[in-house]
Protein backbone atom coordinates (compact mmCIF):
# COMPACT_ATOMS: atom_id res chain seq x y z
CA UNK A 1 0.00 0.00 0.00
CA UNK A 2 2.76 2.39 1.01
CA UNK A 3 4.69 1.58 -2.17
CA UNK A 4 1.59 2.21 -4.24
CA UNK A 5 1.17 5.62 -2.62
CA UNK A 6 4.78 6.51 -3.28
CA UNK A 7 4.37 5.44 -6.89
CA UNK A 8 1.19 7.49 -7.20
CA UNK A 9 2.86 10.50 -5.65
CA UNK A 10 5.73 10.07 -8.09
CA UNK A 11 3.32 9.95 -11.03
CA UNK A 12 1.57 13.07 -9.79
CA UNK A 13 4.83 14.91 -9.40
CA UNK A 14 5.93 13.86 -12.90
CA UNK A 15 2.59 14.94 -14.25
CA UNK A 16 2.84 18.24 -12.48
CA UNK A 17 6.34 19.00 -13.68
CA UNK A 18 5.49 17.81 -17.20
CA UNK A 19 2.51 20.13 -17.42
CA UNK A 20 4.58 22.92 -15.88
CA UNK A 21 7.13 22.43 -18.62
CA UNK A 22 4.52 22.43 -21.33
CA UNK A 23 2.93 25.66 -20.24
CA UNK A 24 4.94 28.75 -21.10
CA UNK A 25 5.44 30.58 -17.84
CA UNK A 26 3.65 33.93 -17.74
CA UNK A 27 6.10 36.70 -18.49
CA UNK A 28 5.76 38.46 -15.13
CA UNK A 29 6.50 35.28 -13.20
CA UNK A 30 9.57 34.39 -15.23
CA UNK A 31 12.07 36.05 -12.93
CA UNK A 32 12.27 34.92 -9.33
CA UNK A 33 12.71 37.90 -7.00
CA UNK A 34 16.34 38.76 -6.41
CA UNK A 35 17.79 37.23 -3.26
CA UNK A 36 19.00 40.63 -2.07
CA UNK A 37 15.50 42.10 -2.32
CA UNK A 38 14.07 39.18 -0.34
CA UNK A 39 16.77 39.52 2.31
CA UNK A 40 16.10 43.23 2.68
CA UNK A 41 12.38 42.51 2.82
CA UNK A 42 12.87 40.01 5.59
CA UNK A 43 14.75 42.60 7.66
CA UNK A 44 11.97 45.15 7.19
CA UNK A 45 9.34 42.51 8.02
CA UNK A 46 11.10 41.48 11.23
CA UNK A 47 11.46 45.06 12.43
CA UNK A 48 8.14 46.46 11.27
CA UNK A 49 5.50 43.83 10.63
CA UNK A 50 6.28 40.76 12.71
CA UNK A 51 4.94 42.02 16.04
CA UNK A 52 1.40 42.00 14.63
CA UNK A 53 1.45 39.60 11.68
CA UNK A 54 3.70 37.11 13.55
CA UNK A 55 6.81 35.20 12.50
CA UNK A 56 4.82 32.71 10.43
CA UNK A 57 2.72 35.38 8.72
CA UNK A 58 -0.37 33.81 10.23
CA UNK A 59 -1.64 36.97 11.95
CA UNK A 60 -3.88 36.87 15.02
CA UNK A 61 -7.48 35.61 15.07
CA UNK A 62 -9.93 38.49 14.94
CA UNK A 63 -7.23 41.14 15.31
CA UNK A 64 -4.42 41.15 12.77
CA UNK A 65 -5.02 39.57 9.36
CA UNK A 66 -2.92 36.66 8.14
CA UNK A 67 -0.63 37.25 5.20
CA UNK A 68 -0.92 33.69 3.95
CA UNK A 69 -2.58 33.35 0.55
CA UNK A 70 -5.10 36.12 1.13
CA UNK A 71 -6.55 38.07 -1.77
CA UNK A 72 -4.98 41.25 -0.38
CA UNK A 73 -1.45 39.86 -0.36
CA UNK A 74 -1.56 37.92 -3.62
CA UNK A 75 -3.80 40.31 -5.53
CA UNK A 76 -3.54 43.81 -6.92
CA UNK A 77 -0.18 45.46 -6.24
CA UNK A 78 -1.64 48.95 -5.96
CA UNK A 79 -4.05 47.86 -3.23
CA UNK A 80 -1.41 46.19 -1.07
CA UNK A 81 1.06 49.08 -1.49
CA UNK A 82 -1.70 51.47 -0.40
CA UNK A 83 -2.36 49.36 2.70
CA UNK A 84 1.27 49.88 3.72
CA UNK A 85 1.17 53.60 2.88
CA UNK A 86 -2.19 54.40 4.49
CA UNK A 87 -2.80 51.66 7.04
CA UNK A 88 -6.03 49.69 7.30
CA UNK A 89 -8.88 49.24 9.73
CA UNK A 90 -12.45 48.04 9.73
CA UNK A 91 -12.17 46.02 6.53
CA UNK A 92 -13.12 42.35 6.30
CA UNK A 93 -10.52 40.23 4.55
CA UNK A 94 -11.74 37.17 2.69
CA UNK A 95 -14.89 37.14 4.84
CA UNK A 96 -13.17 37.47 8.21
CA UNK A 97 -13.24 40.45 10.58
CA UNK A 98 -9.99 41.86 11.93
CA UNK A 99 -10.51 44.55 14.52
CA UNK A 100 -7.06 45.90 15.23
CA UNK A 101 -5.85 49.12 13.62
CA UNK A 102 -2.90 49.06 11.23
CA UNK A 103 -1.20 52.46 11.17
CA UNK A 104 0.43 54.07 8.14
CA UNK A 105 3.95 52.96 7.27
CA UNK A 106 4.58 55.77 4.80
CA UNK A 107 7.85 56.51 6.57
CA UNK A 108 9.34 53.44 4.90
CA UNK A 109 11.24 54.20 1.69
CA UNK A 110 9.98 53.06 -1.70
CA UNK A 111 12.77 50.50 -1.73
CA UNK A 112 11.84 49.19 1.76
CA UNK A 113 8.16 48.85 0.83
CA UNK A 114 9.05 47.10 -2.42
CA UNK A 115 11.35 44.73 -0.55
CA UNK A 116 8.96 43.87 2.29
CA UNK A 117 6.01 43.30 -0.02
CA UNK A 118 8.10 41.18 -2.38
CA UNK A 119 9.24 39.20 0.66
CA UNK A 120 5.67 38.74 1.93
CA UNK A 121 4.39 37.80 -1.53
CA UNK A 122 7.04 35.09 -1.70
CA UNK A 123 7.05 33.76 1.87
CA UNK A 124 4.67 31.78 4.12
CA UNK A 125 3.70 29.62 1.14
CA UNK A 126 2.86 32.62 -1.05
CA UNK A 127 4.00 32.94 -4.66
CA UNK A 128 3.37 36.20 -6.48
CA UNK A 129 5.25 38.71 -8.58
CA UNK A 130 7.84 41.11 -7.19
CA UNK A 131 7.04 44.73 -6.51
CA UNK A 132 9.64 47.29 -7.58
CA UNK A 133 10.65 50.54 -5.91
CA UNK A 134 9.56 52.35 -9.10
CA UNK A 135 6.07 50.86 -8.78
CA UNK A 136 5.85 51.93 -5.14
CA UNK A 137 7.04 55.42 -6.09
CA UNK A 138 4.29 55.75 -8.72
CA UNK A 139 1.60 54.45 -6.35
CA UNK A 140 2.81 56.79 -3.60
CA UNK A 141 2.67 59.76 -5.98
CA UNK A 142 -0.89 58.89 -7.05
CA UNK A 143 -1.85 58.22 -3.40
CA UNK A 144 -0.94 61.78 -2.41
CA UNK A 145 -3.26 63.42 -4.93
CA UNK B 1 -38.02 -22.78 39.66
CA UNK B 2 -39.11 -20.52 36.86
CA UNK B 3 -40.61 -18.14 39.38
CA UNK B 4 -37.45 -18.07 41.42
CA UNK B 5 -35.36 -17.28 38.39
CA UNK B 6 -37.70 -14.49 37.48
CA UNK B 7 -37.45 -13.15 41.00
CA UNK B 8 -33.64 -13.26 40.83
CA UNK B 9 -33.72 -11.34 37.60
CA UNK B 10 -36.15 -8.80 38.96
CA UNK B 11 -34.15 -7.88 42.03
CA UNK B 12 -31.22 -6.28 40.22
CA UNK B 13 -33.59 -4.58 37.78
CA UNK B 14 -35.46 -3.03 40.64
CA UNK B 15 -32.19 -2.00 42.22
CA UNK B 16 -31.00 -0.30 39.07
CA UNK B 17 -34.36 1.36 38.71
CA UNK B 18 -34.30 2.79 42.20
CA UNK B 19 -30.67 3.86 41.80
CA UNK B 20 -31.44 5.83 38.67
CA UNK B 21 -34.40 7.40 40.46
CA UNK B 22 -31.96 8.29 43.23
CA UNK B 23 -29.65 9.86 40.66
CA UNK B 24 -32.45 12.02 39.35
CA UNK B 25 -33.82 13.16 42.66
CA UNK B 26 -30.88 13.65 44.96
CA UNK B 27 -27.36 15.00 44.93
CA UNK B 28 -24.86 12.88 43.08
CA UNK B 29 -21.18 13.33 42.51
CA UNK B 30 -19.77 15.19 39.53
CA UNK B 31 -19.60 13.42 36.16
CA UNK B 32 -16.55 11.36 35.36
CA UNK B 33 -13.71 13.33 33.78
CA UNK B 34 -12.51 12.41 30.29
CA UNK B 35 -9.69 9.85 30.37
CA UNK B 36 -7.20 12.55 29.29
CA UNK B 37 -8.85 15.31 31.37
CA UNK B 38 -9.90 16.90 28.07
CA UNK B 39 -6.22 17.53 27.32
CA UNK B 40 -5.82 19.92 30.27
CA UNK B 41 -3.14 19.93 32.96
CA UNK B 42 -4.77 20.36 36.37
CA UNK B 43 -3.77 20.23 40.05
CA UNK B 44 -4.02 16.82 41.76
CA UNK B 45 -7.57 15.71 42.49
CA UNK B 46 -9.11 17.74 39.66
CA UNK B 47 -10.43 16.35 36.41
CA UNK B 48 -11.96 17.82 33.27
CA UNK B 49 -14.37 16.79 30.57
CA UNK B 50 -15.41 18.33 27.30
CA UNK B 51 -19.11 19.13 27.67
CA UNK B 52 -19.50 20.04 24.02
CA UNK B 53 -17.45 20.93 20.99
CA UNK B 54 -19.55 23.56 19.27
CA UNK B 55 -17.12 24.58 16.55
CA UNK B 56 -18.36 28.14 17.14
CA UNK B 57 -16.64 31.12 18.74
CA UNK B 58 -17.95 30.72 22.27
CA UNK B 59 -17.06 33.88 24.22
CA UNK B 60 -18.66 34.18 27.67
CA UNK B 61 -20.59 31.34 29.27
CA UNK B 62 -23.07 31.00 32.14
CA UNK B 63 -24.70 28.06 33.90
CA UNK B 64 -28.14 28.45 35.49
CA UNK B 65 -29.03 26.99 38.91
CA UNK B 66 -30.74 24.16 36.97
CA UNK B 67 -27.52 23.32 35.11
CA UNK B 68 -28.51 24.75 31.73
CA UNK B 69 -25.46 26.19 29.95
CA UNK B 70 -25.63 29.30 27.77
CA UNK B 71 -22.73 30.43 25.57
CA UNK B 72 -22.47 33.74 23.71
CA UNK B 73 -21.05 33.50 20.22
CA UNK B 74 -18.75 36.17 18.86
CA UNK B 75 -20.65 36.03 15.60
CA UNK B 76 -23.81 34.08 14.79
CA UNK B 77 -23.22 30.45 13.79
CA UNK B 78 -24.19 28.86 10.47
CA UNK B 79 -27.84 28.76 11.51
CA UNK B 80 -27.73 32.46 12.39
CA UNK B 81 -27.91 32.00 16.16
CA UNK B 82 -25.75 34.11 18.49
CA UNK B 83 -26.49 32.37 21.82
CA UNK B 84 -26.31 28.62 22.36
CA UNK B 85 -28.40 26.80 24.97
CA UNK B 86 -26.65 23.59 25.93
CA UNK B 87 -28.39 20.92 27.95
CA UNK B 88 -26.07 18.29 29.37
CA UNK B 89 -27.10 14.77 30.34
CA UNK B 90 -26.25 12.84 33.51
CA UNK B 91 -22.76 12.09 32.20
CA UNK B 92 -22.12 15.83 31.82
CA UNK B 93 -21.96 15.59 28.04
CA UNK B 94 -24.29 17.54 25.84
CA UNK B 95 -27.65 16.07 24.99
CA UNK B 96 -29.09 18.98 23.08
CA UNK B 97 -27.87 22.30 21.77
CA UNK B 98 -30.27 24.91 20.49
CA UNK B 99 -29.76 28.56 19.62
CA UNK B 100 -31.46 31.93 19.60
CA UNK B 101 -30.53 35.60 19.28
CA UNK B 102 -29.31 36.74 15.87
CA UNK B 103 -26.45 38.95 17.06
CA UNK B 104 -22.79 38.30 17.79
CA UNK B 105 -21.07 39.57 20.92
CA UNK B 106 -19.30 38.56 24.12
CA UNK B 107 -21.16 39.41 27.32
CA UNK B 108 -23.41 36.97 29.15
CA UNK B 109 -24.58 36.89 32.76
CA UNK B 110 -27.43 35.28 34.67
CA UNK B 111 -28.95 36.54 37.90
CA UNK B 112 -32.30 36.39 39.69
CA UNK B 113 -34.22 34.71 36.88
CA UNK B 114 -32.84 36.75 33.98
CA UNK B 115 -30.21 36.09 31.35
CA UNK B 116 -28.32 39.18 30.18
CA UNK B 117 -26.51 39.14 26.82
CA UNK B 118 -24.66 41.78 24.85
CA UNK B 119 -23.93 42.56 21.25
CA UNK B 120 -21.05 44.97 20.63
CA UNK B 121 -23.45 47.93 20.96
CA UNK B 122 -26.45 46.80 23.05
CA UNK B 123 -27.47 44.75 26.07
CA UNK B 124 -30.57 42.55 26.15
CA UNK B 125 -32.25 40.52 28.83
CA UNK B 126 -34.29 37.35 28.69
CA UNK B 127 -36.61 35.88 31.29
CA UNK B 128 -35.61 32.46 32.61
CA UNK B 129 -38.30 30.03 33.79
CA UNK B 130 -38.17 27.47 36.61
CA UNK B 131 -36.29 25.05 34.34
CA UNK B 132 -33.63 27.64 33.53
CA UNK B 133 -34.95 28.09 30.00
CA UNK B 134 -35.41 31.39 28.22
CA UNK B 135 -39.11 32.21 27.81
CA UNK B 136 -38.75 34.99 25.24
CA UNK B 137 -35.88 33.93 22.96
CA UNK B 138 -37.00 36.08 20.04
CA UNK B 139 -38.33 39.02 22.05
CA UNK B 140 -35.76 40.05 24.64
CA UNK B 141 -35.99 43.34 26.48
CA UNK B 142 -33.43 45.81 25.14
CA UNK B 143 -32.10 47.46 28.28
CA UNK B 144 -29.06 49.36 26.92
CA UNK B 145 -28.47 50.73 23.42
CA UNK B 146 -26.07 52.96 21.50
CA UNK B 147 -22.80 51.92 23.11
CA UNK B 148 -19.78 52.85 21.08
CA UNK B 149 -18.26 50.19 18.81
CA UNK B 150 -15.39 51.14 16.56
CA UNK B 151 -14.25 47.55 16.13
CA UNK B 152 -11.15 47.80 18.29
CA UNK B 153 -11.90 46.54 21.85
CA UNK B 154 -15.51 46.08 20.83
CA UNK B 155 -16.67 43.52 23.42
CA UNK B 156 -19.29 44.60 25.93
CA UNK B 157 -18.93 42.43 29.03
CA UNK B 158 -21.64 42.59 31.69
CA UNK B 159 -22.11 41.78 35.37
CA UNK B 160 -24.71 42.69 38.03
CA UNK B 161 -24.42 43.80 41.64
CA UNK B 162 -26.96 42.99 44.38
CA UNK B 163 -28.78 46.32 44.07
CA UNK B 164 -30.31 46.01 40.61
CA UNK B 165 -27.43 47.62 38.69
CA UNK B 166 -25.69 46.25 35.64
CA UNK B 167 -22.08 47.14 34.79
CA UNK B 168 -20.91 47.25 31.17
CA UNK B 169 -17.41 47.62 29.85
CA UNK B 170 -16.92 50.01 26.96
CA UNK B 171 -13.39 49.43 25.67
CA UNK B 172 -11.27 52.24 24.26
CA UNK B 173 -11.16 52.18 20.46
CA UNK B 174 -7.43 52.81 20.60
CA UNK B 175 -4.22 51.39 22.01
CA UNK B 176 -2.93 54.47 23.83
CA UNK B 177 -5.03 57.45 22.65
CA UNK B 178 -2.37 58.60 20.19
CA UNK B 179 -3.21 61.26 17.62
CA UNK B 180 -2.71 58.43 15.12
CA UNK B 181 -3.54 55.09 16.69
CA UNK B 182 -0.58 52.70 16.87
CA UNK B 183 1.51 55.01 14.65
CA UNK B 184 5.24 54.98 15.40
CA UNK B 185 6.16 58.12 17.36
CA UNK B 186 2.64 59.61 17.42
CA UNK B 187 1.94 61.37 20.73
CA UNK B 188 -1.12 61.14 22.96
CA UNK B 189 -4.15 63.34 22.41
CA UNK B 190 -4.35 65.94 25.18
CA UNK B 191 -7.19 65.28 27.61
CA UNK B 192 -7.94 62.00 25.84
CA UNK B 193 -11.40 62.50 24.26
CA UNK B 194 -12.06 58.76 24.03
CA UNK B 195 -12.72 58.65 27.78
CA UNK B 196 -16.04 60.51 27.34
CA UNK B 197 -17.74 57.47 25.93
CA UNK B 198 -15.28 54.57 26.23
CA UNK B 199 -12.25 53.37 28.18
CA UNK B 200 -14.29 52.67 31.30
CA UNK B 201 -17.12 50.85 33.03
CA UNK B 202 -20.66 52.22 32.78
CA UNK B 203 -23.41 51.50 35.30
CA UNK B 204 -27.05 51.19 34.26
CA UNK B 205 -30.25 49.84 35.82
CA UNK B 206 -30.77 46.17 35.08
CA UNK B 207 -34.56 46.50 34.62
CA UNK B 208 -34.95 49.72 32.62
CA UNK B 209 -35.50 49.66 28.86
CA UNK B 210 -33.58 51.49 26.12
CA UNK B 211 -31.02 53.20 28.33
CA UNK B 212 -28.25 55.14 26.60
CA UNK B 213 -25.13 56.89 27.91
CA UNK B 214 -27.22 59.71 29.38
CA UNK B 215 -29.22 57.28 31.52
CA UNK B 216 -26.12 55.61 32.92
CA UNK B 217 -23.14 56.61 35.01
CA UNK B 218 -19.49 56.38 34.09
CA UNK B 219 -18.70 54.22 37.11
CA UNK B 220 -14.93 54.02 36.56
CA UNK B 221 -12.62 55.44 33.90
CA UNK B 222 -9.05 55.04 32.66
CA UNK B 223 -9.58 51.37 31.81
CA UNK B 224 -8.25 50.60 28.35
CA UNK B 225 -10.27 47.46 27.76
CA UNK B 226 -11.97 45.10 30.19
CA UNK B 227 -13.31 41.77 29.01
CA UNK B 228 -13.28 39.84 32.31
CA UNK B 229 -15.21 41.29 35.25
CA UNK B 230 -17.13 39.94 38.25
CA UNK B 231 -18.87 41.09 41.39
CA UNK B 232 -17.10 40.04 44.58
CA UNK B 233 -19.76 39.07 47.11
CA UNK B 234 -17.46 39.26 50.15
CA UNK B 235 -16.26 42.78 49.41
CA UNK B 236 -19.57 43.69 47.69
CA UNK B 237 -17.41 45.28 45.02
CA UNK B 238 -16.78 45.21 41.28
CA UNK B 239 -13.47 43.70 40.16
CA UNK B 240 -12.21 43.96 36.58
CA UNK B 241 -9.25 42.66 34.57
CA UNK B 242 -7.75 45.24 32.23
CA UNK B 243 -6.04 44.38 28.95
CA UNK B 244 -2.85 46.42 29.24
CA UNK B 245 -1.40 48.50 26.45
CA UNK B 246 0.40 47.12 23.39
CA UNK B 247 3.42 47.96 21.27
CA UNK B 248 5.78 49.98 23.49
CA UNK B 249 8.67 49.00 21.21
CA UNK B 250 6.84 49.44 17.90
CA UNK B 251 5.77 52.97 18.80
CA UNK B 252 8.85 54.09 20.79
CA UNK B 253 11.74 51.84 19.71
CA UNK B 254 14.32 54.23 21.16
CA UNK B 255 12.78 53.86 24.65
CA UNK B 256 11.83 50.18 24.82
CA UNK B 257 13.44 47.07 23.35
CA UNK B 258 11.39 44.10 22.18
CA UNK B 259 11.86 42.24 25.47
CA UNK B 260 10.66 45.17 27.57
CA UNK B 261 7.76 45.65 25.21
CA UNK B 262 6.81 41.98 25.67
CA UNK B 263 7.18 41.87 29.44
CA UNK B 264 6.69 45.26 31.10
CA UNK B 265 3.05 46.46 30.81
CA UNK B 266 1.13 44.23 33.22
CA UNK B 267 -2.40 42.91 32.90
CA UNK B 268 -4.01 44.35 36.03
CA UNK B 269 -6.81 43.30 38.35
CA UNK B 270 -8.60 46.34 39.76
CA UNK B 271 -11.03 46.58 42.67
CA UNK B 272 -13.28 49.47 41.65
CA UNK B 273 -15.22 52.06 43.57
CA UNK B 274 -17.49 54.58 41.93
CA UNK B 275 -15.42 57.41 40.45
CA UNK B 276 -12.13 55.51 40.28
CA UNK B 277 -9.60 56.26 37.56
CA UNK B 278 -7.15 53.50 36.59
CA UNK B 279 -5.01 55.87 34.53
CA UNK B 280 -5.22 54.80 30.90
CA UNK B 281 -3.92 56.26 28.59
CA UNK B 282 -1.66 58.42 30.75
CA UNK B 283 0.08 55.50 32.47
CA UNK B 284 0.75 51.82 32.33
CA UNK B 285 1.58 49.53 35.22
CA UNK B 286 5.11 48.11 35.16
CA UNK B 287 4.64 44.59 36.49
CA UNK B 288 8.37 44.09 37.06
CA UNK B 289 9.03 47.26 39.07
CA UNK B 290 5.49 47.29 40.51
CA UNK B 291 5.14 50.95 39.62
CA UNK B 292 2.69 53.17 37.79
CA UNK B 293 4.69 54.54 34.87
CA UNK B 294 4.06 57.61 32.72
CA UNK B 295 3.06 56.52 29.21
CA UNK B 296 5.59 57.49 26.53
CA UNK B 297 2.77 59.11 24.54
CA UNK B 298 2.35 61.54 27.44
CA UNK B 299 5.97 62.38 28.24
CA UNK B 300 7.15 59.11 29.74
CA UNK B 301 10.57 57.69 28.98
CA UNK B 302 10.39 54.25 30.57
CA UNK B 303 11.74 55.68 33.86
CA UNK B 304 9.37 58.47 34.86
CA UNK B 305 6.59 57.43 37.16
CA UNK B 306 3.02 58.50 36.51
CA UNK B 307 1.59 61.60 38.10
CA UNK B 308 -2.13 61.77 38.73
CA UNK B 309 -4.68 60.32 41.05
CA UNK B 310 -4.75 56.80 39.66
CA UNK B 311 -5.71 53.74 41.66
CA UNK B 312 -3.31 50.91 42.40
CA UNK B 313 -4.04 47.52 40.91
CA UNK B 314 -5.23 44.85 43.34
CA UNK B 315 -2.95 42.38 41.56
CA UNK B 316 -0.76 42.38 38.45
CA UNK B 317 -0.19 39.56 35.94
CA UNK B 318 2.30 39.09 33.10
CA UNK B 319 1.97 41.35 30.06
CA UNK B 320 -0.27 40.83 27.01
CA UNK B 321 -1.88 37.57 28.14
CA UNK B 322 -5.39 38.92 27.49
CA UNK B 323 -7.54 38.20 30.57
CA UNK B 324 -10.95 37.53 29.01
CA UNK B 325 -12.86 36.23 32.01
CA UNK B 326 -12.89 36.71 35.79
CA UNK B 327 -14.89 34.55 38.19
CA UNK B 328 -15.05 34.56 41.96
CA UNK B 329 -15.55 30.98 43.07
CA UNK B 330 -18.26 30.56 45.69
CA UNK B 331 -18.90 26.83 45.30
CA UNK B 332 -18.16 24.05 47.73
CA UNK B 333 -17.00 21.32 45.34
CA UNK B 334 -13.41 22.58 45.22
CA UNK B 335 -11.22 22.52 48.34
CA UNK B 336 -11.63 25.30 50.90
CA UNK B 337 -8.68 27.39 49.69
CA UNK B 338 -10.45 28.10 46.39
CA UNK B 339 -13.54 29.56 48.05
CA UNK B 340 -14.01 33.26 47.24
CA UNK B 341 -10.78 33.30 45.24
CA UNK B 342 -10.56 34.46 41.63
CA UNK B 343 -10.23 32.37 38.51
CA UNK B 344 -8.95 34.29 35.50
CA UNK B 345 -9.05 32.97 31.93
CA UNK B 346 -6.08 34.23 29.94
CA UNK B 347 -6.95 34.06 26.25
CA UNK B 348 -3.26 34.17 25.30
CA UNK B 349 -0.92 36.81 23.94
CA UNK B 350 0.00 38.09 20.47
CA UNK B 351 1.95 41.21 21.33
CA UNK B 352 4.94 39.37 22.80
CA UNK B 353 6.43 38.56 19.38
CA UNK B 354 9.31 38.19 18.61
CA UNK B 355 9.48 36.85 22.20
CA UNK B 356 7.53 33.61 22.77
CA UNK B 357 3.77 34.04 23.27
CA UNK B 358 2.19 33.15 26.63
CA UNK B 359 -1.12 32.53 28.35
CA UNK B 360 -3.81 30.14 27.04
CA UNK B 361 -4.56 29.04 30.59
CA UNK B 362 -6.76 29.63 33.63
CA UNK B 363 -5.06 31.17 36.65
CA UNK B 364 -6.17 31.05 40.28
CA UNK B 365 -5.60 34.09 42.48
CA UNK B 366 -6.23 33.36 46.18
CA UNK B 367 -8.33 35.93 48.09
CA UNK B 368 -8.87 36.60 51.75
CA UNK B 369 -11.65 38.86 53.03
CA UNK B 370 -12.34 40.25 49.59
CA UNK B 371 -8.70 41.08 48.77
CA UNK B 372 -6.00 39.21 46.85
CA UNK B 373 -3.84 37.25 49.28
CA UNK B 374 -0.74 35.41 48.16
CA UNK B 375 0.71 34.52 44.79
CA UNK B 376 -1.40 33.49 41.85
CA UNK B 377 -0.86 30.13 40.21
CA UNK B 378 -1.67 28.50 36.89
CA UNK B 379 -4.70 26.32 37.58
CA UNK B 380 -5.69 24.81 34.22
CA UNK B 381 -3.02 24.70 31.52
CA UNK B 382 -2.42 23.32 28.03
CA UNK B 383 -5.48 24.72 26.27
CA UNK B 384 -2.94 25.42 23.52
CA UNK B 385 -2.27 21.71 23.02
CA UNK B 386 1.50 21.86 23.49
CA UNK B 387 4.18 24.28 24.76
CA UNK B 388 5.23 24.86 21.13
CA UNK B 389 1.72 25.84 20.10
CA UNK B 390 1.57 28.26 23.02
CA UNK B 391 4.97 29.79 22.19
CA UNK B 392 4.04 30.42 18.54
CA UNK B 393 0.54 31.60 19.40
CA UNK B 394 -1.01 28.81 17.34
CA UNK B 395 -3.11 27.49 20.20
CA UNK B 396 -5.74 24.80 19.63
CA UNK B 397 -8.04 26.39 22.22
CA UNK B 398 -8.18 29.88 23.70
CA UNK B 399 -9.98 30.16 27.06
CA UNK B 400 -12.42 33.07 26.99
CA UNK B 401 -15.28 32.51 29.42
CA UNK B 402 -15.74 31.14 32.95
CA UNK B 403 -18.85 30.01 34.81
CA UNK B 404 -19.68 28.17 38.00
CA UNK B 405 -22.19 25.33 37.90
CA UNK B 406 -24.76 24.71 40.63
CA UNK B 407 -22.63 21.86 42.00
CA UNK B 408 -19.49 24.01 42.05
CA UNK B 409 -18.00 22.72 38.79
CA UNK B 410 -15.96 25.31 36.88
CA UNK B 411 -16.89 25.74 33.21
CA UNK B 412 -14.45 27.20 30.69
CA UNK B 413 -15.42 28.25 27.16
CA UNK B 414 -12.95 28.53 24.29
CA UNK B 415 -13.49 30.85 21.33
CA UNK B 416 -10.91 29.25 19.04
CA UNK B 417 -12.43 25.77 18.56
CA UNK B 418 -15.65 26.34 20.51
CA UNK B 419 -15.12 23.75 23.20
CA UNK B 420 -16.88 24.06 26.56
CA UNK B 421 -14.92 22.38 29.37
CA UNK B 422 -16.13 21.38 32.82
CA UNK B 423 -13.54 21.09 35.58
CA UNK B 424 -14.51 18.98 38.60
CA UNK B 425 -12.90 17.98 41.86
CA UNK B 426 -13.20 14.32 42.71
CA UNK B 427 -10.82 13.62 45.57
CA UNK B 428 -12.45 13.59 48.98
Amino acid sequence: MKKLLVALAGLLLCGASASAQKKPAPKAKAAAPAAALIAQGKTVYTETCLSCHQADGGGVDGLNPPLIKTSYVLGDKTRIVKVVLNGLQGVDIDGEEYNNAMPSYDFLTDQQIAAVLTYVRNSFGNKATSISAAEVKAIRAANKK
Amino acid sequence: MKNNLLRLLLVPTALVGSLSLYALTSKVGPPAPDADNAGLKLPAGFGALKVVETGARTRHVVVTPQGVIYAKLNRPDKSGKGILMIRPGADGKTQTTTGFGSYGGTGLYAKDGYLYASSDEEVFRYKLDAKGEVTNPEKPEKIITGLINRRQHESKSVVLDNSGNIYVNVGAYSNSCQVKDRQKGSLGQPNCPILDSAGGIWQFRADKLNQTYGDGTRYATGLRNVVGLDWNQQANQLFVMQHGRDQLHDIFPELYDTKQSAQVPAECLYALKKGDNAGWPYMYYDGQQHKKMMAPEYGGDGKKEATGNFIEPAAAFPAHMAPNALLFYTGTMFPERYRNGAFIAFHGSWNRAPEPQAGYYVVFQPFKNGKPSGESEVFADNFAGSPEKAATGRADHKPCGLAQGPDGSLYVSDDKAGTVYRIVYAKK
